[in-house]
């Protein structure tokens, strides 16, 4: 059988933009159809905005890579049509192990809070993902939605030519000319979009190397995710092993730094590692290997003029704690927004500063987190290894160390505290619905909240009152009135309220709070309105 | 919360012994891996942060 990530889901077609005149003008260019490229595709074009994604390649991609897709992704993703395909596909997992040379030390429960549409994290193949989002990009098409891709589509030359980005691109037919409005570059860690822009890429270089293993194997172990530190079986190193759908397993070993990597990626090299850990009894197959090497560095600024860097083209981080890809999207869902008020003319351009502010924040909180799990997985110095075996012997008897272990910090979704586009907290309610977090899931009947804050802005009114909506300049906010009293969970109350007895919010279309206070007043949520949208 | 640095054990001598004698018979790497699972578990006992730094700034720069 042919695996979706050999078949090509995108291939070459000769587009009539290549035989045009003069350079067809798009109004969205997308470079890279992975996941955060796609799902920047989808958004825009759901909101109307005509948009066309480049990609060299014409297959999704080759191998586990990205994995563990956060709670944050799913709700992100249930917006742009396929949360329901993902969670359905993936493999859900609450419990983890952390183990210490031959010995298990403790072990961890996400404990999620209840009353959320989605898990805390689901386990999928990046390829597994990446077609979902071509199938929906697929089925947009189909219903005539403004979007289109263009695999074998190779961009060789960018400029910000002040009033739009001209593209160059190479094909087997040859090379053509475009034109864009915008351009958000998602082509990747090595974005030949930032070298091409002579942009800079500064931070750390982390002096490792990590052997990432996709085994096929029908074996019994639960599905949890098994962290070793030290193991018998990978000296001085550390391994992880986690479950993913169709019997796939990855595992992640880290070799160090001094190594020949061609050699460690050869089969003769791999297997017996591999036996090493899982037993010789366990039979298995490997579908891919790669040697990673990681860095924890940003773009200085992730907004160029016209050019727009999301994911990892923006912003890299370590593997452990699943802040790639999961932060690509939050990325996209921050940015598109923005970006069709600005084309509508409906917000001053410098709304799309507020990307850059927002998630270089963003960037830097994962970068901090992943950088601080490096540290304590390769200990840099003979003190931090001591510390760290300290913690690990601490662990096995006592709860205090079991915080201090740190095989990574798993992705949350950021919290945009002082934001310019915030109103001050005018609501003695909880910290986790702040201005600038984003807003928790409730479940209210056989629906959940967020499935109600889709397309645009949203006033939500708690046991109070409100108008039907409040447009200012042509930005438009509808109310969606709820009451504690037909929630019998209660988290509605617990997760907006608080002690308060009412409140009112206003939510920006990425489903972040931008205010709330103890009740409406057009005054003030038309100011908030206009703060949200850079106007004030 | 300021860091103490008067002087609060009951009795400092016996203190004093009771930290060599846990180390007496061990080899560095073993005394190495006790000092730092007693930090471990005093600065969990101690909590503030305020009082961690302190005591931080003080241990790097006994005169600051």
């Amino acid at each position: 059988m042919t695996k979706i990530f050999e078949t090509p889901l995108y291939p070459y077609v000769k587009s009539p933009d290549q035989t045009a005149k003069t350079p067809v003008r798009h109004r969205v260019v997308v470079i890279g159809a992975g996941p955060v490229g796609l799902a920047a595709a989808i958004d825009l074009a759901q909101s109307g905005v005509e948009v066309l994604v480049l990609d060299d390649n014409t297959k999704v991609s080759f191998g586990s890579r990205a994995i563990c897709f956060s709670k944050r992704t799913l709700e992100i993703s249930d917006r742009l049509g396929i949360g329901p395909a993902l969670v359905e596909k993936g493999v859900q997992w609450n419990l983890g192990k952390v183990f210490f040379k031959d010995r298990k030390v403790y072990d961890f429960n996400l404990l999620a809070e209840n009353g959320h549409r989605n898990p805390a994290f689901i386990n999928l193949q990046q390829y597994h993902f990446e077609h979902e989002l071509v199938k929906r990009v697929r089925s947009l098409e189909a219903d005539g939605a403004p979007i289109e891709i263009r695999g074998g589509n190779r961009v060789s030359a960018v400029s910000d030519a002040g009033s739009h980005v001209a593209i160059t691109i190479q094909t087997e037919d040859g090379p053509y000319d475009l034109t864009a409005d915008w351009l958000i570059a998602c082509d990747g860690a090595g974005s030949p979009t930032r070298s091409m822009l002579g942009l800079d890429f500064v931070g750390r270089v982390f002096e490792d190397n990590f052997l990432i293993a996709d085994v096929v194997m029908d074996a019994d172990f639960p599905t949890e995710r098994w962290f070793w530190f030290d193991p018998p079986f990978n000296r001085d190193q550390s391994a992880l092993l986690h479950k993913q759908p169709d019997g796939v397993w990855r595992i992640d070993l880290q070799l160090g730094w001094n190594i020949d990597k061609d050699a460690e990626k050869q089969p003769e090299r791999v297997i017996p590692r591999l036996k090493a850990m899982l037993g010789d009894e366990v039979n298995f197959e490997l579908e891919w290997v790669s040697i990673y090497t990681f860095q924890c560095r940003r773009m200085e600024k992730f907004r160029h003029g016209r050019v727009l860097f999301a994911g990892d083209s923006a912003h890299q981080v370590s593997p452990f704690g699943a802040r790639g890809a999961n932060s690509g999207l939050q990325d996209t869902d921050n940015l598109v927004w923005k970006l069709k008020l600005v084309i509508d003319g409906l917000a001053p351009d410098s709304l799309l500063d507020s990307y850059d502010l927002e998630r270089i924040y963003g960037a830097e909180e994962n970068i901090l987190n992943s950088t601080r799990s490096t540290d304590f997985i390769t200990p840099k110095s003979d003190q931090s290894r001591i510390f760290r075996d300290a913690v690990l012997d601490l662990s096995e008897h006592h709860a205090f160390a079991r915080p201090l272990v740190n095989s990574g910090r798993l992705s949350r979704p950021c919290v945009y505290y002082g934001s310019s586009l915030n109103s001050a907290d005018a609501l003695d309610g909880p910290a986790q619905s702040q201005p600038g977090a984003p807003c928790p899931d409730v479940q209210l009947g056989d629906g959940f909240l967020l499935d109600q804050f889709r397309g645009g802005f949203v006033i939500l009114a708690i046991n109070a009152d409100a108008p039907d909506e409040l447009t200012d300049s042509g930005v438009t906010a509808r109310t969606i009135r709820l009451r504690t009293k037909d929630d019998p969970t209660g988290a509605l109350a617990a997760r907006y309220l608080g002690k308060t007895p009412a409140a009112v919010y206003l939510i920006r279309p990425d489903q972040h709070v931008a205010m709330r206070r103890d009740g409406y007043d057009e005054g003030l949520f038309r100011a908030a309105l206009r703060r949200a949208t850079a106007k004030d | 919360m300021p860091l103490n640095t008067a002087p609060n054990l009951t009795n400092a001598d016996d203190a004093y012994a009771a930290l060599l004698a846990a180390h007496e018979g061990l080899t560095k790497a073993e005394s190495d891996a006790l000092n730092a699972r007693l930090i471990l578990l005093m600065m969990n006992h101690i909590g503030d942060m305020e009082v961690l730094e302190q005591a931080l700034k003080l241990a790097s720069d006994p005169a600051a």
